[in-house]
């Protein structure tokens, strides 16, 4: 997806931002999260400016076509240009809010016990859906069946009965940093643990948990 | 044998693995939840008199506590599921569900249907900062810009971008802009033409 449909000289660049991006450059990040997002296990560090940013976008881009002379050709490959990137957007949404009912009690509680330094996993909306989700099924466990149990069994562990992300799964992945000296766990008792260095631009099937780290500093990208 | 109607509830579900939702199971529910109680009763009375000296009973005491944590967790995970297969017709229906579908649901379920759709309108709503974004659209990648549609019920006159008016009626079959179709492809109005 090319940036070129883009009016750039009427685009209102955010001059509070500290690093101003391209539309192409924005949406490019855009396809990133998403991807990374759709391959991995678990759930990524969230991406809330990059959401807002594309959301406006996208308002700038629906009211130019409204302008548009009905019957002009590039108006269709401009319109076709909107619901691309706003099926991507949706798409990612959808991907995060799908781990997050997937994993509730284990996303609250890496958002818990999250140090203050460290960047948040969940956007402050979905953090509170997160914890609607959490309290609408205990309420319901509770109501329909638990309070009709014994005493010492009217209640559930949460992060005990919800599995947690299968982090041992494996992905693809495209490596954008040369990165060394990759640790790599055995598997099976009789294989040993050896390094491996990930040359830029080379693509590998990788355990999750072996690169996990990579992916949110931008060191590789999943595919 | 123990457990044995916790586990068919647990079947039950298993047998429709399409995502079906079947009536809800208050008989079934009603049953283990009452072996539960009776060999919570039967362990109270037993825990009793191994304190008072009896270990030998201390064995049935444990087969009987792990009987009451199958049950538990078999029903939690009917339960479960259950809302799993709700929260999928959310987002496959929509918002109302259909009426056979809420017939199969119990009171708490309709509350609680309501509640996701409470918190997952609250969550659109606020993406971006703005109007938000209805993430139950925009599905499937858009593939093209005009699509074959097939009319399902009468619908009336449809007005299109250039100004042209179509005739929407039953069985009638046109060439149209996929945008302007999405939403009457969901509301079951029209049927996009795969050919």
């Amino acid at each position: 997806m090319s940036g070129a449909a883009f009016d750039d000289s009427e685009i209102n660049q955010d001059d509070s931002q500290e690093d101003v991006m391209t539309p192409a450059e924005l949406i490019a990040k855009l396809e990133e999260a998403w991807l990374n997002e759709k391959f991995s296990p678990e759930l990524q560090e969230n991406k809330s400016e990059v959401v807002e940013c594309v959301m406006e976008q996208l308002t700038h881009m629906e009211s130019n076509l409204q302008r548009v002379k009905k019957g002009d050709t590039k108006a269709s490959i401009h319109r076709m240009e909107v619901d691309r990137i706003r099926f991507v957007l949706t798409s990612y949404l959808r991907s995060r809010l799908q781990k997050i009912e997937k994993f509730f009690p284990h996303v609250l509680e890496r958002e818990k016990t999250r140090a203050d330094g460290e960047p948040s996993l969940l956007s402050p909306e979905e953090f509170a859906f997160a914890k609607e989700y959490y309290d609408n099924t205990e309420a319901y466990l509770k109501a329909v069946a638990l309070k009709r149990m014994p005493p010492n069994l009217q209640s559930i562990d949460m992060l005990k009965a919800v599995p947690e992300p299968c982090l041992d799964s494996f992905v693809f992945l495209r490596v954008k940093e040369k990165q060394e000296n990759i640790l790599i766990e055995p598997e099976t008792d009789d294989q040993r643990e050896y390094v491996v260095d990930l040359e830029e631009g080379s693509q590998h099937l990788m355990r999750y948990r072996t690169i996990a780290p990579l992916i949110s500093s931008g060191a590789v990208q999943l595919i | 044998m123990f457990c044995e109607k916790a586990v068919e509830l647990v079947r039950e579900l298993h047998r429709l693995r399409d995502g079906q939702l079947p009536a809800f199971n208050e008989d079934g529910l009603r049953q283990v939840l009452q072996e539960m109680e009776s060999l919570y009763d039967q362990n109270q009375a037993d825990v009793n008199e191994a304190k008072a000296g009896r270990s030998d009973l201390i064995p049935s005491i444990k087969l009987r506590h792990s009987c009451l944590l199958r049950n538990q967790r078999c029903i939690t995970a009917y339960l479960y599921d259950r809302l799993l297969r709700i929260r999928a017709l959310r987002w496959g229906y929509g918002s109302v569900l259909p009426a056979n579908v809420r017939f199969h649901m119990c009171a708490e379920e309709v509350e609680w249907f309501g509640q996701y759709k409470k918190s997952l309108a609250a969550f659109m709503r606020s993406i971006g900062g703005g109007e938000g974004l209805d993430i139950t659209q925009d599905m499937k990648p858009p593939k093209s810009l005009y699509i074959q549609v097939r009319c399902l019920k009468d619908h009336g006159e449809f007005e299109i971008d250039d100004g042209t008016v179509i005739l929407l009626k039953k069985n009638s079959q046109h060439f149209l802009p996929r945008w302007k179709c999405e939403h009457l492809i969901r509301q079951g109005v029209l049927e996009h033409v795969l050919s």
